[in-house]
């Protein structure tokens, strides 16, 4: 086996300086009930070509995003990765290493956390940021933790504009201890002001915190500026999720708008697709909420010589020196992910985000604009940023969905793939990016036409 | 160098110009250890911030141009103020981040040998498929008709899972370790809620016990799922004594969690007795499986009566660690919690796969996180698994029990195992770790961390270290199945030399360890007491003189 160092001689050897007959000595603590003899009539071991070509036929069984018109977004969206990006991260130093957990030999590590921070709480315009969660659902769901345990409180007001999928991670997550969970409805008409006026009225001293995200599930974006006040004016705290980093390349950070706690997914930078996984959680706050923060944090210090230097800080929130009293017990958290957003992200540099952001949200205003002129077809997404959503009136979504599948044009996401006890069929939410060309909306356009005639 | 000039010096960040930030005295002081112009190394070459070799308007992205359109659609929420973000080109980047890379260490380069994490070697075949585009480049809510061949990988890691562990189902979104525990217990939780709801049961179980030497996630789970944690000691041979954990057992205990091979690196003897006494209690067994690669191809969790294991695909299936993450914890579940197994599951009928990703009609206890968890992980856990068969897994595991073995044979003179005297007459083998105190450093001086850092000198990564928390001054090296003989007898050479020199009292060699790293020693109390988490435009330098 091509892994594996050892001659039948060393191992021979090496029994004989442990001091025993047979390698059996060694597992001689397993019950022998239990020991396993004829293997499990798996297959034996397989030459790498042989493993490049299952997988080559694995992967040739599905529509990749590059292979179509592609406009798939709720939660993960296609940007284009620089060939830089990929490249760096598979550099042996960075990608065979571990947590750094001895600084002065993972000083590489170290460093790019530290601007990975620095890089997240700019764009979410907050005071820290820690050092990555798994994703944005799971990181929304620790954000919501927190809050209850900052507040002593255990109520969560939760917008229906949040992506139903971190709706299920959060109330999966407060499933004990008598949290409670309240839900606002999730159609695109009662979100927006609407909901955020039905929000400040339910505030209560009761009230741990409220969570809303911006651009919404269905596209939507809005103002948290009033809903901050109000919500700090009962003590509790907002969370403001954002599952499309790129929009605050142009949009109006959370930070600014007055959040506690802002939580997003970090993947259009530097991730990729990946059918999910992994992604790369972003979670910042304020500074006075640092020690309820989840998560690892890098923190600037100097070596014996005077040097500056990068360390893991703040430990004592965490599961290896709290254990039952941790702020969460998240340990190997999003790493390598956090390295590829960094490194995109520097690469993009200011300049290159705006102009990333600009592209996909002139794209999306210029297809949401064709869109709306097919019979039909209703915009409902007042403002937004790279995704709308559209009703296909006497339609069903799904199946136009999967109709424009099959002449390889992803055409979107039917809300009820996500949300299916809703009014809702007809609806089908569109994200565009700076990947988008003038042939994937001709045709879009041209044979949603044709699916709607 | 005095105090005032340290911290003009980490204020300012990089200097403009080389050395500006010292003296000329302290320039002459430093000559001897930074002989060059530059202060550079040859090829350790130092490497500010991104925030001081960057700037605003620097880019190394050619972005089209957007397209032209009438007025935007920000609904007066634009982004007016600086964002402050820094950029480089194309190649600036490259330079940083290779320069930066240069400073880990990883187990590319040497022995890495960090007890409980399983650095083994990372095939580059994995990484090759893991970026096919049917398999990286796709969306997780495509129609899934699109994506049937992702969801076979899926489902074909999963029955690997499932045979090697004997057991009747996997969770297969779970993020990492932690995750997998969360998941493990929240099924736990769930099959208890139900014998409480159908009045099987009448009082809530709300404790869950878990012995002192568990990892810290353990605990950490356990409360989050709303459990007390009754901590149960280690006895003097390093395991669990069955008659504490029978103690311990009645009708609050919903859980005990587990760890075999335990944390000291200790196969449980007696885990068929605890897990009978568990279930006959009426409690559930929770294994953490973060040690699999000690028995994978030997023993099954399902035969021992496990009823939920995480695996660390990033450990025992060789995702790479990446600095940290990301990894993958599926979780098996015995047949008594496979139902309550989270969304979204592999379905098949047939030749039709498809994913569930609704609990309605099962009872499934909900969604862990959104999507379908670490793909990108699966597919090279999958290749991991397909490229070694049952049959080189099984060769995987031995050899890495062969390797711990080793070590401890060859260093039992100098340093001090774990619990050896304790097993009177039989001498007890470790399986993938050997574990040591740090009674062989008694009266030198020395501690376990600075034994680390002279590790370090020598070009290995250290052992984990004051992990477990049952021995003094812990030190537990995991060397894996990826080390040859000539690596191993290298290590054990050096690790001989050193504990020799720290018996004769050479302290200097490791007081103030490492002295060939990039950096020496890292203050971390000044870290944590005066927290600086991102970096900050620098005050004007009058004002930073003050
Ligand atoms: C024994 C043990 N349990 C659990 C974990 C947690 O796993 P992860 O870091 O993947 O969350 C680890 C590793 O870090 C471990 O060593």
């Amino acid at each position: 086996m091509r892994y594996l160092p050892h001659s039948p001689q060393d191992r021979e050897t090496m029994l004989a300086a442990i001091g025993v007959n047979s390698i059996d000595d060694l597992f001689a603590e397993i019950p022998q009930s239990v020991r396993i003899k004829d293997g499990f009539g798996l297959p034996n071991h397989a030459t790498e070509l042989e493993v490049d070509r299952y997988f080559r036929k694995q992967s040739d069984k599905n529509l990749a995003a590059s292979g179509a018109a592609f406009f798939i977004g709720g939660g993960a969206y296609r940007h284009h990765v620089p060939a830089t990006v990929d490249h760096l991260i598979q550099r042996s130093e960075f990608l065979t290493a571990y947590t750094p957990y001895q600084p002065e030999i993972s000083q590489g590590t170290l460093q790019t956390l530290f601007e990975f921070q620095t890089q997240v709480a700019q764009l979410y315009d907050m005071e820290i940021a820690n050092a990555s969660m798994y994703d944005g659902s799971t990181g929304t769901g620790e954000a919501v933790l927190m809050a209850h345990r900052a507040t002593k409180r255990k109520k969560a007001i939760v917008s229906g504009g949040v992506h139903p999928q971190y709706i299920e991670v959060i109330e999966n997550l407060s499933d004990f201890g008598s949290k409670q969970v309240v839900k606002l409805p999730a159609t695109p008409q009662a979100l927006g002001k609407a909901e955020i006026e039905k929000i400040i009225a339910q505030l209560d001293t009761e009230t741990s915190c409220v969570v809303v995200q911006t651009p919404n599930f269905f596209g939507e974006l809005s103002d948290f500026t009033a809903l901050a006040d109000a919500v700090h004016a009962v003590k509790a705290l907002l969370i403001v999720v954002v599952t499309e980093i790129v929009s605050l390349g142009a949009v109006k950070a959370p930070g600014t708008m007055g959040a506690d706690i802002v939580v997003g997914e970090g993947q259009s930078i530097g991730v990729g697709l990946n059918f999910g996984g992994p992604y790369v959680g972003l979670f910042a706050t304020t500074k006075k909420l640092l020690r309820q923060m989840p998560g690892r944090v890098c923190g600037q210090t100097v070596d014996a010589d005077g040097k500056r230097g990068f360390v893991l800080t703040m430990s004592t929130r965490e599961q290896h020196i709290r254990r039952e009293k941790a702020t969460s017990n998240i340990c190997t958290n999003a790493g390598l992910c956090t390295l590829a957003f960094t490194i995109h992200m520097a690469l993009l540099g200011e300049v290159g985000l705006r102009k990333m952001a600009m592209s996909s949200h002139n794209g999306a205003v210029a297809l949401a604009e064709r869109l709306a002129k097919i019979n039909n077809i209703d915009v409902l997404t007042t403002s937004f940023f790279n995704e709308f959503t559209i009703r296909l009136n006497g339609h069903n979504a799904n199946d136009i969905v999967n109709a424009l599948a099959a002449q390889n044009i992803l055409a979107g996401l039917p809300v009820s793939r996500l949300l299916p006890h809703g009014d809702n069929d007809n609806l089908l939410i569109i994200a565009v990016t700076e990947t988008n060309t003038d042939e994937d909306f001709d045709l879009l356009e041209t044979a949603l036409k044709g699916a709607m005639a | 160098m005095n105090e005032k000039t340290t911290n003009k010096m980490n204020n300012v960040g990089r200097p403009s110009a080389p050395n500006q930030a010292e003296s000329a005295s302290e320039q002459i002081e430093s000559a001897s250890k930074h002989p060059t112009f530059t202060g550079n190394k040859a090829l350790q070459i130092n490497e500010p911030l991104l925030y001081e070799v960057g700037s605003i308007g620097q880019t190394g992205v050619d972005i089209a141009t957007p397209r032209d359109i009438k007025t935007n659609r920000l609904g007066g929420l634009d982004r007016t103020t600086e964002i402050g973000l820094y950029g480089l080109s194309e190649p600036e980047t490259m330079r940083h981040y290779v320069r930066l890379s240069q400073k880990n260490f990883a187990i590319d380069m040497a022995m890495y040998p960090l007890g409980s994490c399983t650095m083994k070697h990372n095939p580059r075949i994995n990484e090759k498929i893991a970026r096919l585009p049917g398999l990286a480049d796709v969306h997780p809510l495509q129609p899934q008709q699109t994506v049937t061949g992702a969801i076979e990988v899926i489902e074909t890691l999963a029955e690997w899972l499932m045979k090697l562990t004997g057991m009747a189902a996997v969770a297969m979104s779970p993020k990492a370790g932690a995750h997998g525990e969360l998941c493990g217990m929240m099924a736990i939780e769930a099959a208890l809620r139900a014998r409480y709801e159908q009045g099987s049961e009448t009082k809530k179980r709300t404790k869950v016990l878990i012995p002192e030497s568990a990892h810290g996630t353990n605990p950490a789970t356990a409360v989050f799922v709303g459990y007390q944690v009754v901590t149960i000691k280690t006895r003097d041979d390093g395991t669990v004594d069955p008659k504490d954990i029978k103690a311990a057992l009645n009708d609050e205990i919903a859980a005990i969690m587990l760890t075999n091979p335990n944390t000291c690196g200790l196969f449980e003897r007696d885990i068929m007795e605890i897990a009978d006494a568990v279930h006959d209690a009426g409690a559930f067994f929770y294994c953490d499986g973060a040690n699999f690669n000690a028995i994978m191809g030997r023993a099954k969790p399902g035969d021992l009566g496990v009823d939920a294991m995480h695996i660390n695909l990033h450990k025992t299936f060789s995702t790479p660690h990446g600095g940290g993450g990301p990894g993958a914890g599926p979780v098996v579940l015995s047949e008594a919690l496979a139902k309550f197994a989270p969304v979204p599951f592999v379905k098949r009928q047939g030749d039709r796969v498809t994913l569930v990703e609704h609990t309605e009609n099962t009872a499934s206890f909900g969604r862990m996180t959104a999507f379908h968890g670490q793909m990108g992980m699966n597919t090279r856990a999958l290749a991991y698994i397909l490229s070694h068969g049952q049959d080189g897994i099984k060769q995987a595991a031995e050899d890495a029990v062969l390797n711990a073995n080793y070590i401890k044979a060859k260093l039992k003179d100098v340093m001090t195992p774990a619990f050896e005297e304790q097993s009177a007459g039989f001498k007890r083998p470790a399986m993938h770790e050997a574990l040591f105190t740090d009674d062989f450093l008694k009266d030198t001086g020395i501690t376990t961390l600075d034994f680390a850092k002279a590790m370090i000198d020598e070009g290995f990564h250290p052992m984990t270290m004051y992990f477990p928390l049952v021995v003094h001054g812990a030190m537990l090296i995991e060397p894996t199945e990826s080390e040859s003989k000539a690596s191993l007898d290298l290590f054990i050479a050096t690790m001989r030399d050193l504990a020799l020199s720290a018996k004769n009292k050479q302290t200097n060699r490791f007081l103030g360890a490492p002295f060939h790293a990039p950096m020496k020693r890292l203050d971390e109390t000044l870290a944590a007491r005066k927290p600086i988490l991102k970096w900050q435009k620098p005050q004007p330098q009058a004002e930073a003189a003050e």
